[in-house]
């Protein structure tokens, strides 16, 4: 009786291995043969049209390879997770011109709600060597391409866009900082106590932009939670740039986008790859791997006096508590 | 059955005594204190520590590979040594299964007391990320878990079967309860075969298990760039230090455990020396992975580098780093080579030394990393450049101790610490060996 049962069993077993094998093969190949017909038959009807290059030249294409797109640039919907479709977001920042006048990191605590103690933005008194000259050094999230700290999370609460941005999302983060210790910048902060963000809070709830609070970093913060520089998508997706280019006086901070290949800081607009070239622009920590999405400019021919900017260090405090 | 009278008259759990009670007494007294500590901590956020954004790991994780460091001990205990064939092994067994288990359950709970969103614990599972050496921890310590209590529990069953028939009269409650957990042990034949291969393959599976356990501990600090961490050299220094640690504890417990239950006849001076050379051979692999990391580094070094061994060895660390090295490693090691450093006593203080030196490594791991960053400190307050455990943290951190040892207790309480059953047939074996060569 046993074994009746057992090589029916197997013999159904058997068939249907079979039965389903054959199914998904054919409807592999039917799949693949009639994606072929259809392109075949879009070739038949090739209508051939002018276009001009970009170096002046007018050349003939086929319609059928001809797509339409979408430059508007106007905010589309997207997955927050995924970003802006078609634009990689980076920065430059000129240590050339960097007094350490702090409207930067100003601007950043004010519109981030910031009421810890770190600021996210940090403008460094940096000297190698006694030997090196000093330099004032702005630093923000570099939003890397290869990112250290989305590697560590546990529960990818912290991720990469393709955009370009590395974003958190504050509702998932289980608070092990496991991405603190992985970036080599310091550039993560930790909301250890409650942030009293009071008014915020109630009036992102009333808005009910918490849900979306990947793109609204720091409104609100959560206790327990990371947060960092965010490149401001909240600002950028309106096509206005992050709050810390606007604010600086000096037109230390360039924003724009690799595919553009263009940057701007409000007031000049430049060809990235040229102004890389021109003025040797590089990364920090850049043989770590990470490959940084901010992009630095030496301090040469500075227009002021590094010593001009002590005036306004604080090393111990980088977030201003009168208000 | 064959009469086992006197081996159960020595070995079967007893009731506590007087010092038994308070002992149990005091480790809640402690837990109870964590546990109000711990409540603080969740109502106003980990502000009630000393961790900052630079000092952002502290006790807390030290703690945690500290107790993931000495559940090594069943693996390196009971495996390796019964590999290895040393029957002398015997009546120490079952306290390092029960260190073993007591440690590994006492480590997760630690690391969630770590996390800022400890109610958001089950993220882990829905949203875990398996490039993440955090997920890693998640997957081997529960499987850890498993495998120690096995390796505990098999080699019970025959052990339940005995104190059942023993506890019968005296106390039939406790009986019925070594009744349900001796699964219906009645010493047959084919019982025996089962679980003495069940027996076996747990024991060479718990290798590749805490193998594994120490290494991914490890990983968690060699897969970032600090200084400190990034050694390729850390799984095996983690190896090496857990079996320290492990041993270490095991020595400690092996010699309260002796005295407390006068159990002179079955653990002897002969296995204190022989656990002492054991001892001192994993401190000498410690001594070489040590010399590695803090010796060679002064010859040619990163910048980075140099500047955290010299913290560690002439900084603010100086005087627990040689606390460490030399109290917990150096002294042990030229006691232990001596045989009368090997006699029960000096093997306890020597043990305590390397436990409380093994804590205060763990700790010199993870906090003087974390005040090396790439970029300097600036714009945080003062305060942020330091780090020392704050009274929350190390009520919560005594707290955690207590309660591995009061999970130690309990088993010991309630279990045999020497194996019966083996002891037993071990007793039979040498007398027919004695009957068969005279």
């Amino acid at each position: 009786m046993k074994n009746n049962k057992t090589t029916s069993r197997r013999k159904f077993l058997d068939k249907g291995l079979k039965i389903s094998l054959t199914t998904v093969i054919s409807g592999l190949g039917i799949t693949k043969l009639a994606s072929k017909l259809n392109a075949q038959a879009d070739e038949k009807t090739d209508v051939k049209m002018e276009l001009m290059t970009t170096d002046g030249t007018i050349i003939q294409v086929g319609s059928s390879e001809v797509m339409e797109m979408d430059n508007s640039k106007k905010h589309k919907e997207y997955n927050v997770r995924e970003g802006m479709p078609n634009r990689k977001f980076v920065m430059v920042i000129d240590l050339a011109k960097c007094k350490n006048a702090l409207k930067c990191q100003n601007a950043c605590n004010k519109h981030h709600y910031i009421t810890g103690n770190h600021a996210w933005l940090k403008v460094y008194k940096m000297q190698e060597d006694a030997d090196t000259a000093p330099y004032w050094m702005p630093t923000t999230c570099m939003h890397c391409d290869h990112p250290a700290c989305v590697t560590v999370c546990p529960v990818d609460a912290t991720f990469k866009r393709r955009d370009g941005l590395v974003l958190i999302d504050n509702e998932r983060c289980i608070g092990c900082r496991f991405c603190m210790a992985a970036c080599p910048y310091s550039t993560r902060v930790f909301n250890w106590s409650e942030p009293n963000q009071d008014e915020i809070t109630m009036l992102m709830e009333m808005e009910h932009q918490t849900h979306n609070s990947a793109e609204f970093a720091g409104l609100p913060s959560i206790k327990g939670t990371v947060d960092k520089c965010d490149f401001c998508p909240h600002t950028i997706k309106e096509n206005i740039l992050p709050h810390c280019v606007t604010a600086c006086p000096n037109g230390v901070f360039y924003f724009g986008d690799k595919y553009e290949d263009t940057v701007t800081n409000g007031e000049e607009t430049l060809r990235l790859s040229q102004l890389l070239i021109d003025k040797h622009g590089y990364r920090l920590m850049e043989g770590l791997g990470t490959k940084p999405s901010v992009f630095y400019l030496p301090p040469v021919d500075r227009l002021v006096d590094f010593k001009e900017g002590l005036e306004s260090f604080t090393d111990f405090k980088s977030v201003d508590k009168s208000e | 059955m064959k009469n086992y009278d006197i081996l159960l008259n020595d070995l079967a759990p007893q009731k506590f005594g007087k010092k038994g009670v308070i002992w149990t007494i005091s480790l809640i007294v402690l837990i109870i204190l964590g546990i109000i500590a711990y409540i603080d901590q969740i109502i106003k956020g980990q502000v009630v520590t000393n961790m900052n954004d630079y000092a952002l790991w502290g006790v807390y994780i030290s703690n945690f590979v500290f107790f993931v460091a000495t559940s090594f001990v069943s693996t390196i205990t009971v495996a390796v040594l019964r590999l290895t064939n040393n029957s002398w092994r015997t009546p120490i067994v079952r306290i390092a299964e029960i260190i073993s288990v007591a440690a590994i359950i006492m480590a997760g709970l630690t690391i969630t007391i770590d996390m800022g969103r400890p109610d958001r614990l089950l993220n882990l599972f829905i949203y875990g990320r398996m490039q993440s050496p955090i997920t890693w921890d998640v997957i081997i310590i529960p499987t850890y878990v498993v495998v120690s209590l096995l390796l505990l529990y098999f080699p019970l069953l025959p052990d339940f079967g005995l104190l059942n028939k023993y506890y019968k009269e005296k106390q039939p409650k406790l009986s019925k309860w070594y009744e349900k957990l001796s699964l219906n042990w009645t010493g047959s034949d084919a019982q025996k075969t089962i679980q003495l291969k069940s027996i076996h393959i747990i024991a060479i599976l718990i290798i590749p298990v805490g193998f594994m356990l120490q290494t991914i501990d490890a990983w968690l600090f060699s897969t970032l760039f600090r200084v400190g961490w990034d050694s390729t050299n850390l799984g095996a220094y983690f190896i090496s230090g857990a079996s320290v640690a492990g041993v270490g504890a095991l020595v400690c417990a092996v010699y309260v455990l002796q005295k407390v239950y006068k159990l002179e006849n079955y653990i002897t001076d002969f296995h204190f020396d022989k656990l002492g050379k054991f001892l001192v051979l994993t401190c000498l692999i410690y001594l070489y992975f040590n010399l590695n990391e803090y010796l060679i580094p002064q010859l040619t070094s990163k910048k980075e580098a140099t500047t955290h061994i010299n913290v560690l060895m002439t900084g603010e660390f100086a005087p627990l780093f040689w606390f460490v090295i030399i109290g917990g490693l150096i002294i042990p090691i030229i006691v232990l080579l001596f045989k009368k450093g090997r006699k029960p006593l000096p093997m306890f203080l020597i043990g305590l030394l390397v436990v409380i030196g093994s804590w205060w490594k763990r700790y010199l791991i993870v906090t003087p990393t974390l005040l090396h960053p790439f970029l300097p400190i600036q714009g945080v307050p003062e305060e942020w450049r330091h780090y020392f455990p704050s009274i929350h943290e190390w009520l919560i951190t005594i707290a955690t101790l207590a309660m591995a040892l009061l999970i130690i207790t309990l088993l010991v309480r309630y279990l045999p610490i020497i194996p019966i059953q083996r002891t037993a047939d071990e007793q039979e074996e040498l007398k027919i060996n004695k009957s068969t060569k005279s």
